[in-house]
């Protein structure tokens, strides 16, 4: 049985593999809009290695954390804002 | 790491390929090495995630071998006091003081404006890859790669590998052109096989008897969906079709990451930092080795890494024995690089409305009236966003061959804490 972290996006639980990206949780989720553009543009990780900033949510309380960088640990609380 | 001040002889700074060749030769000779890195895990994006290659493991094995302090989750962004960088970490910023740095810190995807690239789930080649190697399921999503470049060819194999129905690759470059490539190629046995080995890749027919297609001088004009991807339109010889999609994963080659260098001063060239035969830029003590002076593959990268790390420990004769072998992987760069130059065409996907700078949402219409960069970005914020530029510089230089005139700290955006700090 491969290891597993709980992550829990917009309030519901997701079970991932050990090691994976909030990014990629968000994603598995169902959910793909992770903040709003200055014009209200729903959008998502484009370069997937920390540098366009387009998948920023808020992690535990902490806004504007890049989820492609963030490693998922278990019981963490992520929201996006769609 | 907790906040504080760091000292070491050489900094790295990248976790990629160059830097840990550049970290593992500078230790190897006895020198105290620190490798800092934005990312959560050593290995750069080319060995992200647990199944890196073979050539990732022996190079994380040699890292093991030596003393080098690995510091991760670190982004660099800015001076500190003379021969200091300033890093900000989960727990505050840290001074990290060196003798001489390598600045290894590689390259990004080069994305180009069209209709419709704004949309979520339309992605970097890279970008989607490194989402699946760090937990994203793909299975059955169907992927169309798009954009030019060898990457493209190594993200569709590893999409298909890892149960995605990949469509088609669409490289903008012409059929002439990579026959030419192919040709280039034979020198270089490595590099053949390769290229073979993902040639065979993609003939092998996937259970749903779908072999994959390859288009040649094919691009994706637009992306179409409601609030994200639904499918994306191509176009190739005077055709325009649609095919429905989970995923776009596209990029136009890459762009070396040069923001750093800039800030420490060193003259960066057509859009590379510019080194001497010992891999040391303009400025005195500062080294740069990969991609960030100049798109070149993982095998250039690793050579002039290691380069860099034996003239940093003084070793100038052993790092002469490897100039021959950086010169045989520099015309491999050439001949790459000529083959994937972008047609004049793409200038021309985007439309009035299409935003080019995503962070601040400013259009194509609102930049075309501006003769600079500079100017555009005191009258339309454009580059001025969270990504400071990254992923709209590589496409207003093509757009309207403007480049960045100047980098100010912080290179990258950091807390208001950090800031006080430094």
């Amino acid at each position: 049985m491969p290891e597993t972290v709980t992550v829990i996006v917009n309030g519901v639980s997701v079970i991932m593999p050990a090691g994976s990206m909030v990014s990629a949780a968000i994603l598995a989720s169902g959910t793909y809009g992770f903040h709003r553009s200055v014009t209200g543009e729903l959008r998502g990780p484009l370069c997937g290695m920390g540098i366009c900033f387009e998948c920023r949510v808020t992690i535990d309380g902490e806004a504007h954390c890049r989820s492609c960088q963030a490693v998922c640990k278990n019981g963490m609380d992520v929201r996006t804002d769609e | 790491m907790s906040e504080g001040h760091h000292v070491c002889d050489v900094l790295v700074v990248g976790a990629g390929p160059a830097g840990l060749a550049a970290a593992w030769r500078a230790a190897e000779s006895g020198l105290r090495v620190t490798v800092v890195d934005d990312n959560p895990a050593a290995g750069g994006q080319i060995w992200r995630g647990k199944t890196a290659s073979r050539d990732a493991q022996v190079w994380f094995e040699r890292i093991r071998g030596v003393d080098v302090q690995l510091i991760n989750g670190a982004r660099v962004f800015g001076q500190g006091r003379p021969g200091a960088l300033l890093a900000e970490t989960s727990d505050g910023v840290c001074e990290l003081s060196y003798t001489s740095v390598i600045l290894a810190t590689g390259a990004r995807e080069r994305f180009l404006p069209f209709p419709g690239w704004t949309l979520p789930n339309v992605m970097g080649a890279g970008g989607l890859q490194a989402l699946v190697k760090t937990g994203l399921p793909i299975e059955g999503k169907r992927v169309v790669v798009a954009g030019s470049g060898p990457l493209l060819l190594a993200v569709a194999a590893y999409l298909r590998n890892c149960g995605a129905e990949v469509l088609l690759i669409a490289e903008q470059a012409s059929l002439l052109r990579l026959a030419r490539f192919g040709l280039g190629l034979i020198p270089q046995k490595k590099k053949l096989s390769q290229a073979w080995t993902l040639k065979r890749e993609f003939s092998r027919k996937s259970e749903k008897a779908q072999s994959l297609r390859y288009l040649s001088g094919c691009w994706v004009v637009a992306a179409q969906g409601k609030d994200k991807l639904e499918s994306v339109t191509l176009f190739r010889r005077g055709k325009r079709w649609q095919v429905a999609c989970d995923y776009l994963a596209y990029g136009y080659h890459l762009v070396p990451n040069v923001e750093l260098a800039e800030l420490l001063g060193c003259v960066v060239e057509d859009g590379s930092v510019r080194v001497d035969e010992f891999q040391q830029t303009t400025v005195a003590q500062v080294y740069s080795a990969g991609e960030t002076t100049g798109i070149g593959g993982l095998e250039l990268s690793v050579v002039e890494g290691e380069i860099a790390g034996l003239a940093v420990a003084g070793k100038r004769e052993a790092a002469s024995r490897l100039f021959p072998i950086r010169a045989k992987h520099k015309r491999f760069a050439e001949l790459l690089n000529r083959t994937f130059a972008l047609r004049d065409e793409l200038k021309r996907l985007v439309e009035p409305d299409t935003i080019v700078c995503r962070c601040e949402d400013v259009t194509f219409n609102r930049l075309r009236s501006y003769d600079s960069w500079r100017a555009a970005k005191l009258q339309t914020r454009c580059g001025m966003g969270p990504c400071q530029g990254r992923v709209c510089g590589g496409a207003v230089e093509f757009l309207f061959g403007w480049r960045p005139e100047s980098v100010r700290p912080p290179v990258l955006p950091v807390r208001v804490e950090s800031l006080i700090r430094s």
